[in-house]
């Protein structure tokens, strides 16, 4: 009994501090060190930021460089099935568009007289227009879910900004390097935004699912949405400007879900806007 | 020039495992994800357990530590978290070989899921309680399960693999 207690503590001291000839460093030694590095990390000690920053920079550019064959690999696919569909795809889009068309004429006046109203009530917002930056890496992580930019710092981008596609918004700057940043994206588990339910006028908030949808929560009242309700975000809170098209509620995936405008796998270029609203 | 050739070869094999393994945490293809549906596995994972197991100096522990950073960095965690878990996994890998006397696929292979659920449940402590990033435990259970049952395969291309180094 104590012989085979005795071989058990040799082999984890073995495993722990032995070292061969072509090893710099015990497995003790680095364990510690990462444990230390986790430390600092939690405690937002300078010194680990700007290793971070510096790290970054070469990693993202490092990591762009060696996605760039898969990446053409997947465009490839895309567009070879996107082929397959064109001529019924080309079919739908000429009725949306014809409908669409219908639409604008109404949306026009409503757009001019919310300006109107926006003007006689005294709130006005001062919107940047926005600097367009392409996806360098689309990280699809088991943890988080983001996208590397190729804009930072030198460009302008602070953090907070939001991050749209073709003026839907997909995520919001959470970390700005030199010439890189990264922004999370709405499907993250971690990404809460208060939004608003037309129609209705519903408040809520939008949790990313950690998958390709969202899903409405902490709702105040029991909601009764109709399919197809557009998810907008609401502004409370500051974060985002109000208004911003999210998604539609789409219930084939479960309760209260939304399914985003934009695809979040297939981000190439974005717009990074800062949004600061000022209110008299 | 056949000799030259035969070097280059012998290169190619000695530092292929370090390659893959750098590969893999750089490249966002880095099977470390789930975009291919339901199939998701870690190949670093694989990677760090096989070669420490079978043959620690190809891969250097401070050479793991540091791919363990640069996976962080890239899939945006927290730095140190990654690296810890690399050297988990080759700690269960050291011990593994340091009380083996017949090492068999199975048993290996045994230890290998061992030590994924470790470094995975490790991996969500650190990130869901230090630093409060929630997380899909749905997902983590299909990678772990994918990992070792890709274990097989991964162990018998690098035995191949090691065959044809030496």
């Amino acid at each position: 009994m104590a012989s085979g207690r005795d071989d058990f503590i040799i082999a984890i001291r073995s495993a722990f501090l032995k070292k061969s000839n072509k090893q710099q460093f015990s497995l003790l030694a680095l364990i510690v060190f990462s444990i230390v590095l986790i430390f600092l990390s939690n405690l937002n000690f300078v010194g680990i930021k700007y290793i971070k920053v510096g790290v970054n920079e070469a990693t993202y550019r490092l990591s762009a460089i060696i996605s760039y064959p898969e990446k053409k690999i997947n465009e490839t696919f895309s567009f070879l099935s996107e082929y397959l569909n064109v001529y019924n795809e080309n079919q739908n889009l000429k009725n949306i568009i014809d409908k669409l068309n219908s639409e604008k004429l109404n949306y026009i006046f409503l757009e001019n007289e919310n300006k109107r109203l926006k003007e006689i009530v005294g709130e006005e917002s001062n919107i940047t227009k926005g600097i367009v930056s392409r996806v360098l890496i689309d990280k699809d992580g088991k943890f988080l879910k983001s996208i590397i930019l190729n804009k930072g710092s030198k460009n302008g981008i602070k953090l907070g900004m939001v991050v749209l596609e073709k003026n839907y918004l997909v995520g919001q700057i959470i970390e700005v390097n030199y010439t890189t940043s990264r922004a999370i994206l709405i499907s993250d588990l971690n990404s809460n935004i208060p939004v608003v339910i037309e129609p209705g006028s519903y408040q809520s908030i939008l949790n990313g699912s950690g998958k390709d949808f969202g899903v409405i929560k902490y709702s105040k009242d029991k909601l009764n949405l109709d399919e197809n309700a557009i998810v907008y975000t609401s502004g409370s809170g500051g974060n985002f400007r109000s208004g911003l098209p999210i998604g539609i509620i789409n219930n084939e995936k479960g309760n209260l879900t939304v399914e985003f405008f934009s695809d979040l796998s297939q981000l190439s270029y974005v717009k990074i806007q800062s949004l600061e609203a000022t209110e008299d | 020039m056949v000799q030259k050739k035969i070097n280059f070869k012998n290169k190619i094999l000695k530092y292929f495992p370090l390659i893959l393994l750098y590969f893999s945490v750089l490249n966002e293809f880095d099977i470390d994800v789930s975009n291919m549906g339901l199939l998701s596995f870690n190949l670093p994972f694989i990677i760090i357990f096989y070669w420490s197991l079978k043959d620690p100096d190809q891969i250097g522990n401070g050479l793991i530590f540091f791919s363990g950073i640069l996976n962080d960095v890239t899939l945006g965690y927290p730095i140190g978290v990654s690296s810890f878990i690399y050297l988990t996994i080759i700690a269960f890998a050291s011990y593994l070989r340091n009380i083996t006397l017949r090492p068999s696929i199975f048993k290996d292979a045994l230890v290998f899921l061992i030590a994924i659920l470790f470094a995975n449940s490790a991996n969500s402590l650190i990130l869901s309680f230090v630093f409060s990033i929630e997380i899909h435990f749905f997902e983590i259970i299909t990678n772990i399960t994918f990992t070792f049952l890709l274990y097989f395969l991964f162990a018998r291309m690098f035995n191949y693999l090691k065959i044809m180094g030496t």
